[in-house]
């Protein structure tokens, strides 16, 4: 159980006195693949900014995240990531967990030729020996990616190429110095659904080839469903129900998922013909209710809710918390 | 790409055609006879006529007009309408005076307002940054004759440090040079740097915010290798436009401050010719003024295709 990539216990990120995420625990093992999923403004971006030890100068962090990279001649490079100091943060950042952002249309610089902006990663790290390497193996990694005629994709800037190309690029970069942990923040979302099949495929293959950890964002259950073994699901900052993808989805506990999975389901609909939803919407950050953060929205709640449920479970890879779990059929 | 370039050289030449239409059309309309006021109030009417015919005023103004513009074009400016001197030597003249000072205070207003309006746009929310921004504030409202002033009191007539006035040509005496160019070139480029600076911060503030920024950290860059890496090259459009224009108003501004610091630059030719009627000189030196501004805004537009790829392929 020692080659956890990433493991988050605690977290816990405020913005003054606000609480934006709250007692977090997130696990990534050598070569799994954890979704997390979960409505806009849960936290998901949060946890991975938290991670990556970028979150914005005002969100103060809390709790523990370590980071276990894999820095060659078997010696692991280990990092505190909420203690550590911005160059040993630097190093880590692009060497031992990497990053696919959710917009590939912005996510490069407009005005650097992308075959530079794929060698940089290398030359920064100084994973291969000069910067002629550099460039050499970044056509290399274009090509494996799939771009069309690499040299000429390295040659090109970001906005001679669409935007599932460009995701492509990110995909290379992020996986150039074959990192320990790929986090990936929606990473298809802006796609075509042509091309969303192609990266996650990408992605994957990529992960694996490598056997590292991926962390995969999204509120696309059916994309969790084909890309990952375990997922966690987050509302109001806070880790709600966690577990095997198959068993989470097949029998969710938590009301919320239950919600989020039935919303998803296009087949399923309400006896007056329309699709089920989750009532009401997410609160802005901070402004989630005491007790259960899902009260307010939930068809089950009572005062009992009112007090914060426990955890469930086996522990923070499997649990839920709700006081009136789905029951198991 | 080249399509672009000549794109930009037409809309260049173009305008030039235009604008030197426009500036002999205004000499035109101004009321008073070249010929009358060179020879004074006792010449008769037969001395005006001949000086007139002299001076070609007598033709059709069109003719006068492409005589004019075929002498510029040859770098024939023509010769003064009183000293009957040739214009063109003399302009040339104070135009290297007066580049030299434009280009010194642009040195240093560029040297003052990168370095702290990237630190006021990364320390925006600290005290540093705020203070900054203050000071750069009371720079942008202190016009640059007061500054000359000041800078004259404090450094030449109290401390005596530096020459209150006064131009050396550099191979005459480079010391001397610098030292009277010190003072003259501070009021310019301290007032100009001071708005710079605010351009400078707005366009690193800017670009702080872009995603690539933050893949550029996620990529294991530190935050001040990310910005001079990825973050300047892209501030750096805006703060070429405001670059552009303040050539352009330093060029016709540096007029007050050659009175100020008794500099025989373009601006001093320009004053004292508009004194004596001279409208020929003058005539003349609006027009350099305006190939310079134009210049400069062309060579701004290919600074625009050299820093941003996406502008040498996208249609407007």
């Amino acid at each position: 159980m020692t080659a956890d990539v990433v493991r988050v216990r605690d977290l816990v990120v405020t913005v003054g006195a606000k609480p934006l995420l709250v007692d977090v625990d997130v696990t990534v093992h050598r070569g799994e693949r954890v979704g997390l999923i979960g409505e806009s403004g849960s936290g998901k971006s949060l946890t991975a900014l938290a991670i990556m030890g970028l979150l914005p100068e005002d969100l103060i962090p809390a709790g523990s995240v370590v980071v276990t990279g894999h820095s060659g001649g078997g010696v692991q490079r280990v990092t505190s990531v909420l203690e550590a100091g911005e160059p040993a943060l630097a190093a880590m950042r692009g060497r031992d967990v990497a990053m696919v952002f959710q917009e590939p249309m912005t996510a490069l610089n407009p005005t650097m030729r992308v075959g530079a902006q794929v060698a940089e990663i290398m030359t920064i790290h100084r994973t291969v020996p000069d910067r002629g390497a550099a460039a050499r193996r970044a056509v290399e990694l274009l090509d494996r990616v799939g771009l069309p005629d690499p040299a000429d994709a390295a040659r090109a800037y970001p906005h001679q190429l669409s935007g599932g190309q460009r995701q492509r690029v990110v995909v290379a970069m992020a996986l150039a110095n074959d990192p320990a942990l790929l986090i990936c923040d929606e990473p298809t979302t802006a796609l075509d659904v042509t091309v969303q099949a192609l990266v996650l495929d990408l992605v994957v293959r990529g992960v694996e080839a490598r056997d590292a950890g991926l962390l995969f964002i999204t509120h696309d259950l059916a994309v969790v469903a084909s890309v990952c073994e375990r997922v966690l699901v987050m509302y109001g900052g806070r880790v709600v129900e966690a577990g095997e993808v198959q068993e989470v989805f097949t029998r969710p506990r938590h009301r919320y998922t239950r919600g989020l999975i039935g919303a998803s389901d296009l087949d399923l609909t309400r006896p007056d013909g329309k699709l089920y939803t989750i009532q009401g919407s997410v609160p802005s950050s901070g402004r989630f209710p005491a007790g259960c953060v899902f009260r307010n929205r939930c068809t089950h709640a009572t005062t009992e809710c009112e007090s914060l449920p426990p955890w469930q479970g086996s522990g923070p890879e499997q649990g839920f918390a709700c006081w009136h779990p789905v029951m198991a059929s | 790409m080249l399509l672009r370039i000549a794109e930009r050289t037409a809309v260049f030449l173009v305008s030039l055609g235009v604008s030197s239409a426009l500036v002999f059309g205004f000499m035109v309309l101004l009321p008073g006879d070249p010929a009358r006021v060179a020879l004074g109030i006792n010449a008769t009417e037969v001395d005006v006529a001949r000086l007139r015919a002299e001076f070609g005023l007598d033709r059709p103004l069109g003719e006068q007009y492409l005589s004019w513009t075929g002498g510029l074009v040859r770098a024939d400016l023509g010769t003064s309408y009183i000293s009957r001197a040739e214009i063109g030597p003399q302009i040339a003249d104070r135009l290297q005076v007066s580049l030299i000072l434009v280009a010194a205070s642009m040195i240093i207003a560029v040297l003052l307002a990168l370095p702290f309006g990237t630190l006021m746009a990364v320390h925006h929310r600290r005290a540093s940054g705020v203070v900054l921004s203050a000071i750069s504030q009371v720079g942008v409202a202190v016009p640059a004759f007061l500054a000359g002033i000041l800078l004259i009191s404090v450094f030449a007539v109290h401390l005596r440090w530096l020459p209150s006035g006064g131009w050396t040509p550099p191979a005459y005496d480079p010391g001397l040079f610098l030292r009277q160019l010190l003072l003259p070139a501070l009021s310019l480029g301290l007032v100009q740097g001071a708005v710079l600076t605010r351009y400078v911060r707005s366009a690193v503030l800017e670009v702080l915010r872009e995603d690539f920024l933050r893949t550029a950290r996620a990529k294991g860059l530190t935050p001040l290798r990310a910005l001079v890496r990825h973050g300047l090259r892209n501030a750096a459009v805006p703060v070429v436009t405001v670059l552009g224009l303040q050539l352009a108003t330093l060029l016709v501004g540096a007029v007050v401050i050659e009175r100020v610091f008794v500099i025989p630059g373009l601006g001093s030719l320009l004053l004292d010719n508009v004194g004596n009627r001279d409208l020929i000189v003058v005539q003349d030196v609006v027009m350099v003024l305006v190939v310079a501004v134009l210049l400069v805004n062309f060579v701004v537009d290919l600074l625009y295709l050299a820093i941003d790829p996406r502008l040498r392929t996208a249609s407007r």
